[in-house]
């Protein structure tokens, strides 16, 4: 017998119990569909993780000094300061695979405007470090050379401090507000951007020159970075290199012996990403596994329903025996049979998987990625499970004696 | 050279405890283009003998030359190709493909001979106009007679160009004209070449077999070669109660139509329908041992 003929067979067996086919596909095409589901909304989540990453800077570093020790008690990174102003130059125009550096010192500080106030986090720096956070200002300017030297009064802000002081379709370029009672002017807005990688609001956030922020609102320029350095290596792929080369001329300046702990720390933006991936990495392999439980409990079904159908067709296939038919084309007719609902079944879970998803993408405004490599996966794993689990009823059907198949009432 | 030769046949059905000798050294030679009816009460043999003969089962011992072909030791899928070859089978009930076309239950065994689809469709119509039912060929079991049913199921036995043709009690589920209708279509096949062995509870059927062999306790107890009774000429003593109809008489009554339902619960409802006379014949020969 041929293999179309075979197929023809089966097809014709199936299409005599269309609802009980269907039902039983149907379990397939949930198992199916939720692993595709499942994956594409997992990938998604990853994708989004690895872009918000991207979006703070994927080539970035972070510069902090080392911990306080006094007696036994270790305070936390940053809290003995280390880094020196000229650790900072020396890190921007020593190292040949980085390419910006800027400090980032923070506080939080009431900001009022218009009658209106507002909490925020405000941070002294320098135009490097909307470069390497890749943060464009969508109106204004940055900081200007002489605004930088004198410490000038100005500041750059985010979206959200914009919504908060003056409303979300104005125009605060040029306005005045106070910072902790200090006026400041408003030269510039950042893009949005949204959550970030720590999950905070990124466009929540004043920006001011790195002097301007020592002299008025730390109180003092000091010698030591009170906060932390952050820097550009020139590529994704020498951020390690960066790394490197930054702890070895840090070490070097502050005249570290080989057996002394670091005073600083450097961490790496691309390790984090990294190891956020793998924690979504992880989720969506939970999930597909949940999913493809539920594609097993369909190979049962389908089992199920293929013993009843061989039960019920006894008499069928000792008649197909009686006149000619041998073991191998009982078994294959099975089998097949079996594929086929579970290869349609794979094909209509697809689809629904694929829908699905889109559906909660629009419903609930998630990401969702479905791969290639996933539908190839469900296909497969749904023929294996049509075979293996229509292996059993089709061993049983090819079995039969004849003679008592063909009394079988 | 016998068609079927079978020489001391034993068969043994050893099911744990209990030993069943069903058949006790049985020998048999059966010429090609006869009608053989084997008669025996159950239990006697009769259906495992008709088994062997038709390769679905093996033989404990003995040995059951085929055509010349020593087939008893033959492994379960050389068997199958064997009836698919050689074999035509028809059962008491017909077994025909529910939901399937005449045409396409007559093709079955093609198709597992690997006959192309062309030439099955050439090979089952022919094989239905030689039972009279190439007006029915598309035709679901379900919509046709009991008669016609098994008409279909002896078109997909011969289908295939088989030399030997066996049925287990054929006419067992039909009524009397229709029985002699059967075993008319029985005479032609044996006049084609075809060798014809069925297994008859019913002496009348048997008249119209050369060779009546009964099969009691396991052993052939008698072997009688005798001129048939002609089914063709039989059937014309018997009135056909659609040409009654047609000539004006009076319409079988639905309380006789209602009765013979009853007595065969596997005919259709459209099964043709008896003449009372029919019935009473059916139930004076029937009830005779």
């Amino acid at each position: 017998m041929n293999p179309l003929q075979i197929l023809i067979i089966a097809l014709r067996a199936l299409l005599l119990n269309k609802m009980r086919s269907f039902l039983t596909t149907l379990g397939i095409i949930i198992g199916v569909g939720a692993v595709i589901a499942m994956t594409a909304i997992g990938n998604g989540a990853q994708a989004q993780v690895e872009k918000s990453f991207e979006s703070m800077g994927s080539n970035m570093l972070m510069v902090r000094s080392g911990s306080s020790r006094s007696g036994g008690m270790r305070g936390g990174a940053g809290s003995q300061p280390t880094i020196t102003w000229g650790d900072l130059d020396a890190i921007k125009n020593e190292v040949p695979s980085v390419l910006y550096a800027a400090p980032s010192l923070s506080s939080s500080a009431q900001v009022m405007a218009e009658g209106q106030n507002w909490n925020t986090s405000i941070t002294g720096t320098t135009n490097d470090f909307f470069a390497i956070r890749n943060w464009p200002i969508v109106s204004g300017r940055q900081f200007e050379q002489n605004e930088m030297k004198s410490g000038a009064k100005v500041a750059i802000v985010g979206q959200t401090v914009v919504d908060n002081l003056f409303g979300p379709l104005s125009d605060p370029l040029g306005s005045q507000m106070r910072v902790s009672n200090i006026p400041f002017e408003i030269i510039g807005v950042l893009k949005k951007r949204g959550t970030g990688g720590g999950g905070q609001d990124q466009d929540d956030a004043i920006y001011i020159p790195e002097r301007t922020f020592r002299a008025k609102i730390q109180g003092g320029l000091g010698q030591f970075v009170r906060g932390m350095i952050f820097v550009g290596a020139t590529s994704k792929e020498t951020t390690s290199l960066a790394q490197q080369q930054i702890e070895e001329l840090l070490r070097e300046r502050h005249r570290l012996k080989a057996d002394q702990e670091d005073d600083f720390s450097v961490r790496n933006m691309a390790d984090m990403a990294e190891a956020m991936q793998q924690s979504t990495a992880t989720m969506t392999s939970l999930l597909a596994g949940i999913a493809l439980v539920s594609l097993l409990v369909g190979g049962i079904g389908i089992m199920n329903i293929m013993l009843v159908s061989v039960t019920e067709r006894t008499r069928e296939i000792g008649l197909r025996m009686a006149i000619g038919a041998k073991s191998f084309d009982i078994m294959t007719q099975f089998i097949v049979e079996a594929s086929v609902l579970s290869t349609i079944g794979g094909l209509l879970g697809i689809g629904s998987g694929i829908g699905i998803a889109k559906l909660i993408t629009h419903i609930f405004e998630w990401p969702m990625q479905v791969q290639p490599n996933i539908i190839l996966l469900a296909i497969g794993f749904s023929a294996v499970v049509g075979i293996g689990f229509g292996l059993w009823p089709a061993l049983k059907a090819s079995r039969l004696d004849p003679i008592q198949a063909l009394r079988y009432e | 050279m016998a068609l079927i030769e079978i020489n001391n046949l034993q068969k043994i059905y050893d099911s744990g405890e209990v030993q069943v000798r069903a058949l006790r050294g049985v020998s048999l030679a059966i010429e090609p283009g006869m009608l053989v009816a084997i008669m025996g009460t159950s239990g006697s043999g009769k259906s495992t003998l008709m088994n062997i003969l038709g390769c679905l089962d093996r033989p404990t011992s003995g040995t059951y030359l085929l055509d010349g072909t020593d087939v008893s030791k033959l492994s379960r899928d050389e068997l199958a190709d064997i009836r698919n070859r050689f074999i035509g089978f028809v059962f008491q009930n017909f077994n025909l493909l529910a939901r399937t076309s005449a045409q396409e239950n007559v093709e079955l065994p093609l198709v597992y001979a690997g006959v192309p689809r062309a030439e099955r469709h050439v090979r089952s119509r022919e094989a239905l106009i030689k039972v009279g039912l190439e007006k029915r060929m598309d035709h679901h079991p379900s919509q046709l007679s009991g008669g016609q049913q098994q008409r279909v199921a002896i078109a997909r036995a011969i289908a295939g160009k088989p030399r030997l043709l066996l049925a287990d009690e054929p006419t067992g589920n039909l009524d009397s004209r229709t029985s002699v209708e059967v075993m008319g279509i029985f005479q032609d096949l044996v006049k084609a070449g075809i060798t014809v062995v069925l297994v008859t509870h019913e002496p009348d059927i048997a008249e119209y077999a050369h060779r009546v062999i009964t099969v009691r306790d396991g052993h052939i107890c008698a072997d009688i070669t005798h001129e048939p009774l002609d089914a063709h000429e039989q059937l014309k003593l018997i009135p056909d109660p659609d040409e009654e109809l047609a000539k004006g008489g009076v319409p079988t009554s639905q309380k006789a139509k209602q009765a013979e339902q009853d007595a065969s619960p596997e005919a259709p409802a459209n099964a043709e329908a008896p003449s009372k006379a029919d019935a009473a014949d059916k139930a004076a020969t029937g009830s005779a041992p």
